[in-house]
């Protein structure tokens, strides 16, 4: 018994030999898209013909899936794999994913999901899956109106680029905008409104006034515009849930800009009068105009932080457009431009962290971004004419439009929306009916 | 009789003739072999392993010191890559050690003084009590020379380069594969530190045994959705890369890894 204790004695104190922990710091990765695989929903057969017999759509759970996948692919980052290479029936997939025939496929994220016809409603399920731990990321089901299957592939993609991404998505949106008919000299303008992908477009107003600068309610379905009447500007009010739309006020001489402020109580303008432009807020509860600036030059463009303790703006008070930023009672006012050219129309981003902005310099128009103490700026874009940079509700993408050189019989003039992302890449135009400019972004119509 | 005796008596003429004729020393002069010169093998890696000879020594610690210094006026030091002589670290540590981590990218003064710990740690692996005889009487420095020849010494390089971690060709490649594999979720904020740490034990084919998130809780805490979808990234390009590139041989100084993982260059763009 003792020779046995020694023994165990004698082992636990053998010195063991020990190593450092070697660490090894990751500080690169790859940009690629995610290699993502959008199975099809599965449907029962009773369920596809009803909805065959409603929505006109021979497969809904396919249609909703071709959704979720074109959003994926323009939001830039993600590519999701062609359907031929799928090895599991989407059926099968639904129940339980055989994650090796995924993983050979060299998907890293799979998307499921089912759709029913339950109660007269459209029900779909979906589960995002993470291929390579073979463990489910997010499940959910949502009920709606079998009209609404747009909206619900939207949701599912603002859901899945959620999870994979860390921030809200953007898809379930819509974009309000100004659509252009007719020849340069006699353009018809009308208000119009769409679905972030460019679905579902209506014209909102008939054409037979001048519609101008339409904006979002950051918090509501609620759009502010600027509208001539007998070649008087007026700032309307229109809800888009309900359609009903309300004058906020006449204004004297020439107004500019209206948007909101991040509460949505009130509205932040330009008015000019004299020569002289300085920037006023409103409060849509009392009626109340307050005057912010108050400088012989000219401030217009106003645009909130989200937080509403902040303005930035555009003046000219140094001799040349610059981007300006004040507390939003009109104190502190700082230059924050310093670069060569000219700068118009900022508008702060949803995130807080950047302003992005028109720039003119050397007869080329810039979309750019800087920081808001005007560090980091950034060129994203440039061509022949184009303004009027909108943020996605996330803060990730902007929306602005560019306008082509008519040639010598004043022929070829085109406007049209485009988007790009943050980084400068994933340049898109949008797809409208006609042409297209002063585009603004909604909130997420789904929370 | 008299015949068979004159017969033996030719045949052992004719064997120590040819005994004689095949001797060749006794006609050469014996060949004048070159002098046995001992060498030792020492494995090559990038980084210096060996120990410097005692005057050596206190010459490359000035030059570290000036350099250290020059450093720290210029611009912050690149880090430096950290081994901790402990294998296991503790709990206590780890919050310890996160904290050294965020403070190690935004002092650039806090990078000194992990510089400072490198040489201080170089010193301890240099430190030969068999060289103290040298210091104090040089007329003994050859004896101690000679002392480094045998055994002990031999396995105190051997030491060395297994506690030194990877060669920096060894953790370029390494950290090559792993870029390769990450796919960054950019939608991450820049501004915000999110370092994710994990530990892995391989195989010795660099394939995962196991892998674990060091702060694994801080994923299921509310208001960290940012840092579970880093983590979750992290694990995936350790998933989908694997075999790790991992270096044929000494395996027991990398059977366990640690990954940190931290997007912020990527995304500040």
């Amino acid at each position: 018994m003792r020779i046995f204790v020694k023994i165990i004695i004698f082992l636990i104190l053998i010195p063991s030999k020990s190593f450092g922990l070697i660490e090894v710091d990751i500080t690169r990765g790859n940009l690629d898209p995610l290699p993502i695989a959008v199975s099809p929903l599965s449907i029962d057969e009773n369920s596809r013909q009803n909805f065959e017999k409603i929505l006109k759509k021979k497969n809904i759970g396919e249609e909703i899936s071709k959704i979720i996948e074109v959003n994926l692919k323009t939001s830039g980052l993600f590519n999701p794999l062609n359907k031929d290479a799928f090895l599991q029936a989407p059926d099968i997939a639904n129940l339980k994913p055989r994650f090796e025939d995924w993983n050979l496929i060299k998907a890293q994220a799979l998307i499921t999901g089912k759709v029913s016809y339950t109660d007269e409603k459209l029900r779909v399920e979906f589960r995002l899956w993470d291929v390579l731990a073979g463990k489910e990321m997010v499940a959910l089901a949502f009920t709606t109106v079998p009209t609404n299957w747009r909206r619900v592939g939207h949701i599912i993609t603002d859901k899945v680029y959620q999870r994979l991404t860390g921030e809200k998505g953007y898809f379930d949106t819509r974009i309000i905008y100004v659509a252009e008919e007719g020849p340069k000299t006699k353009r018809i303008k009308k208000l119009a409104i769409m679905d972030q992908d460019g679905a579902n477009n209506k014209f909102l107003t008939l054409g037979n006034e001048l519609v101008l600068t339409p904006r979002f309610n950051p918090t509501s379905q609620m759009v502010t515009y600027l509208s001539y009447f007998r070649n008087l500007p007026r700032v309307y009010l229109l809800d888009i849930e309900t359609g009903t739309q309300e004058v906020v006020g006449d204004f004297p001489g020439m107004t500019f800009a209206p948007r909101f402020s991040p509460d949505g109580k009130k509205i932040i303008m330009s008015f000019a009068k004299d020569g002289n432009s300085e920037i006023y807020t409103m409060d849509l509860e009392n009626r109340i105009v307050e005057k912010i600036t108050n400088h012989p030059s000219i401030d217009t463009s106003p645009s909130f932080s989200p937080d509403g303790k902040f303005i930035c703006f555009n003046s000219d008070r140094s001799g040349y457009q610059q981007i300006y930023v004040m507390k939003s009672d009109g104190s502190s006012v700082k230059r924050i431009s310093f670069g060569k050219g000219l700068y118009g129309t900022p508008v702060w981003s949803p995130r807080g962290d950047l302003i992005a902005f028109t720039k003119l310099h050397k007869g080329k128009f810039y979309i750019g971004v800087m920081r808001t103490d005007g560090s980091g700026e950034r060129l994203l874009t440039e061509n022949f004419y184009q303004e009027a940079p909108s943020w996605s509700p996330n803060g990730r993408v902007l929306i602005f439009y560019r306008e082509t050189k008519t040639d010598d019989k004043g022929e070829g003039f085109s406007a049209k929306l485009w988007s790009i992302d943050l980084t400068g890449y994933n340049e898109r135009m949008v797809k409208t009916p006609t042409d297209a400019s002063d585009p603004s972004w909604s909130s997420l119509l789904s929370n | 009789m008299n015949r068979s005796v004159i017969i033996s008596s030719v045949l052992h003429a004719v064997f120590i003739f040819l005994t004689a004729m095949s001797l060749p020393f006794l006609t050469k002069k014996p060949i004048d072999l070159p002098p046995i010169v001992s060498i030792e093998l020492i494995q090559i890696t990038d980084k210096t392993n060996i120990p410097f000879a005692p005057k050596a020594q206190k010459i490359i610690e000035e030059v570290k010191k000036k350099e250290k210094k020059l450093v720290s006026e210029q611009a912050p030091p690149k880090k430096v890559k950290k081994i901790k002589p402990d294998s296991v670290p503790m709990p206590d540590d780890l919050v310890k050690n996160e904290k050294e981590l965020k403070e190690d990218k935004q002092n650039p003064e806090v990078v000194d003084n992990e510089v400072k710990q490198v040489s201080e740690f170089e010193k301890d692996e240099l430190f030969d009590p068999n060289n103290i005889a040298a210091l104090i009487d040089k007329s003994k420095e050859e004896m101690a020379e000679t002392t480094k020849k045998n055994d002990k010494v031999t396995q105190d390089q051997k030491r060395n380069v297994e506690n030194a971690g990877l060669s920096l060709s060894e953790e370029d490649a390494l950290k090559a594969q792993i870029f390769g594999c990450w796919s960054i979720p950019l939608g991450l904020p820049y501004n915000e530190n999110l370092l994710v740490r994990i530990k892995l034990q391989l195989k010795r084919d660099g394939t995962v045994a196991k892998s674990e998130i060091i702060d694994h809780a801080r994923m299921n805490k509310p208001g960290q959705g940012f840092y579970k979808v880093l983590a979750e990234s992290a694990l995936r390009a350790v998933k989908l890369c694997q075999p790790l590139r991992v270096p044929t041989t000494g395996y027991e100084r990398w059977k366990e890894l640690q990954l940190n993982f931290d997007a912020r260059e990527m995304l500040e763009g």
